[in-house]
């Protein structure tokens, strides 16, 4: 597989990805039950409710009942799913995923599709630049943000048997699938997808526009500015280690996500390195601003999360070390 | 399995209630903060569940096979503290430590502290769902335990009861009996003047439900209502349970101002008193 053929590279949506890790986790797990909120196509578990109507709940456009009655399921032995739409759940539904699933430790996983900017043409009411925030926040919940449609599936399962509550982030846009079955995915554990051979420069990333981050990675090496590229797919709780280790090695961070600067990844990295190794750091994400109605990938040009500005926020960085 | 409810019991019942008043009264000045009106009010509710209809063992809480009981309204507590403590599920003397730091027993209650409370609750409008995921899971796992959840007419208010109502109505969740403390008042008031809610048992059969209204301090009533309950097939069952908030302490009676204020020492040992003389019928044993 060559990762920067643009040209060849498969494209398939992170939600695709959730679909076939749920039938998977489903046939190894009978108490694996999901529930949906009026968008079991769009959000692939259309298949998991064919193949195993019994264990499929339809809610209805009732995010916050969804929130609910997941965790009644979850405190009765059972691995409840929700699927929804991220705006709504857990962007409606908020405190009652506070207090029923991650207060009693309700063993429920949030599925949050459609987030970011990807959702494109929908516009700024369904495009949720904040769920990472709100999620990470919470005790007794984890959160990951898979970075292509495998590492989605892998996600799904992983999360089915890790036990407590868990969030996972997806996205509408078919992105680039740049894993491979073989690539490691390890709850908790961030990755080394690039290594320049002098690298200078550590880009952490999560989520589909990571592979921004490995075309802008590749750009750099042709300036001479090396870097390395982490994928940082679980947000809480963060391989600590590992973002510790980088910092003292290459002494500049990018912080690279499709979500605001405020409260996501980047704020959770600051918050390691401001304690424990002080580093310049540089954040792309969308900066207090909502999104609007366009074609997704030129939405991401707008509103800085593009391979130019990753090339940007490296070299600004570079300047403060 | 249920026991049948003779003269006896039913007396014992009624002490009981009483019992959990003088309970809620002590625990409540105790830490001088809590709910005394509605946790009055429900006092003969919760002696008709806790020692009655429930099919439970205080000895092995988690028994797969439990009753369940969701208590959505998390801010009357003292008194499923005061009959959970009584049924042997803790010991009595923990009771005084309500709302004190450290305590199992917290403001509302905190599922993962306490044996016996079934959710964490306290955000008004979350039990019913919480109790139609329980429901649904011992449908799916084919169990016979009933799943009960009791709310306050006030949550009524709240939006994601009404989700709640509609799904438990298309599952036909005959194994979910609810039940509303309907004592028609709320923090800042009367029901019926903050939002009305009447026609409330039309509104719930309209979604599905059946429904029964009953004198909530008639314990035979309520027993009689869930036992009607859970011999309906087709449909959850809402049990409106007409209570008096404040029942048991006259000057409470009736007035929402005691929905969220403590009693001063002088009018708690008033109650105590009341409680303990049943209104000055019969001689205090205390002093």
């Amino acid at each position: 597989m060559n990762e920067f053929n643009q040209n060849n590279i498969e494209q398939k949506p992170t939600r695709d990805g959730f679909g076939e890790g749920l039938l998977i986790a489903a046939e190894e797990n009978p108490d694996v039950v999901v529930l949906s909120a009026d968008v079991a196509k769009s959000t692939r578990c259309d298949k998991f409710a064919e193949k195993f109507p019994e264990r499929f709940f339809q809610i209805g456009i009732a995010e916050q009942n969804l929130a609910g009655v997941a965790a009644g399921f979850g405190v009765s032995g059972k691995i409840p799913f929700i699927s929804a739409y991220a705006i709504f759940s857990p962007g409606r539904n908020w405190e009652q995923i506070r207090t029923t699933i991650a207060y009693n430790d309700s063993n429920v996983k949030i599925a949050g599709h459609h987030s970011g900017l990807l959702t494109g043409y929908d516009g700024a009411t369904h495009q949720i630049l904040e769920d990472i925030a709100l999620m990470r926040v919470l005790p007794n919940m984890k959160v990951i943000a898979p970075c292509d449609a495998i590492e989605a599936k892998k996600a799904t399962i992983a999360a089915a048997k890790i036990w407590g509550p868990i969030y996972i982030r997806l996205a509408r846009e078919k992105t680039p699938v740049f894993t491979s079955e073989d690539t490691p995915f390890i709850p908790g554990k961030a990755e080394i997808f690039w290594q320049s051979k002098k690298p200078q420069v550590a880009i952490i990333g999560c989520g589909p526009i990571l592979y921004n981050a490995l075309l802008a990675a590749k750009e750099l090496e042709k300036e001479k500015i090396g870097t390395i590229v982490l994928n940082n797919h679980t947000i809480k709780p963060m391989d600590e280690k590992k973002i510790i280790e980088v910092a003292k090695k290459y002494k500049a961070i990018v912080a690279v996500e499709e979500h605001s600067i405020f409260g996501g990844l980047g704020s959770a990295i600051a918050e390691i390195l401001a304690k424990n190794c002080p580093t310049p750091m540089e954040f792309v994400g969308t900066k207090d601003a909502f999104g609007e109605s366009g074609e997704p990938k030129a939405l991401m040009e707008k509103y800085g999360l593009g391979v130019k500005d990753i090339m940007a926020a490296v070299k600004k960085v570079l300047r403060r070390t | 399995m249920t026991e049948i409810l003779n003269e006896n019991k039913l007396k014992f019942l009624e002490e009981t209630s009483n019992q959990l008043r003088q309970d809620v009264i002590e625990m409540i000045i105790e830490t001088g903060s809590g709910h005394p009106a509605g946790a009055l009010g429900m006092a003969d509710i919760f002696s008709a569940f806790y020692f009655h209809i429930l099919n439970h063992d205080p000895k092995n809480p988690n028994w797969p096979d439990r009753d369940r009981l969701v208590l959505s309204n998390g801010h009357i507590c003292p008194i499923q503290y005061a009959a959970l403590a009584r049924a042997g599920y803790f010991p009595i003397e923990e009771l005084k430590t309500l709302r004190k730091i450290g305590s199992r027993l917290q403001g509302h209650p905190f599922r993962k502290a306490l044996v016996g409370a079934e959710t964490s609750s306290g955000p008004l409008g979350e039990g019913l769902s919480q109790a139609i995921g329980i429901a649904l899971s011992g449908r799916l796992d084919k169990k016979r335990y009933q799943t009960y959840c009791i709310m306050s007419d006030g949550e009524q208010d709240c939006g994601n009861i009404w989700e709640a109502a509609m799904l438990a109505g298309k599952y036909r969740l005959n194994n979910l009996t609810a039940v509303i403390d309907r004592n028609n008042i709320q923090s800042d008031g009367f029901t019926e003047e903050i939002m009305p809610l009447e026609p409330l048992r039309d509104k719930y059969e309209s979604f599905n439900w059946h429904v029964l209204e009953i004198d909530g301090h008639n314990i035979e009533a309520i027993i009689d209502a869930v036992n009607e309950a859970k011999a309906i097939y087709e449909k959850p069952t809402m049990i409106i349970a007409h209570t008096i908030p404040g029942k048991g302490v006259d000057f409470m009676e009736f007035d929402f101002r005691w929905h969220a204020m403590a009693p001063n020492k002088e009018q708690a040992k008033k109650a105590l008193e009341e409680l303990r003389t049943l209104g000055g019928k019969i001689k205090s044993e205390h002093e």
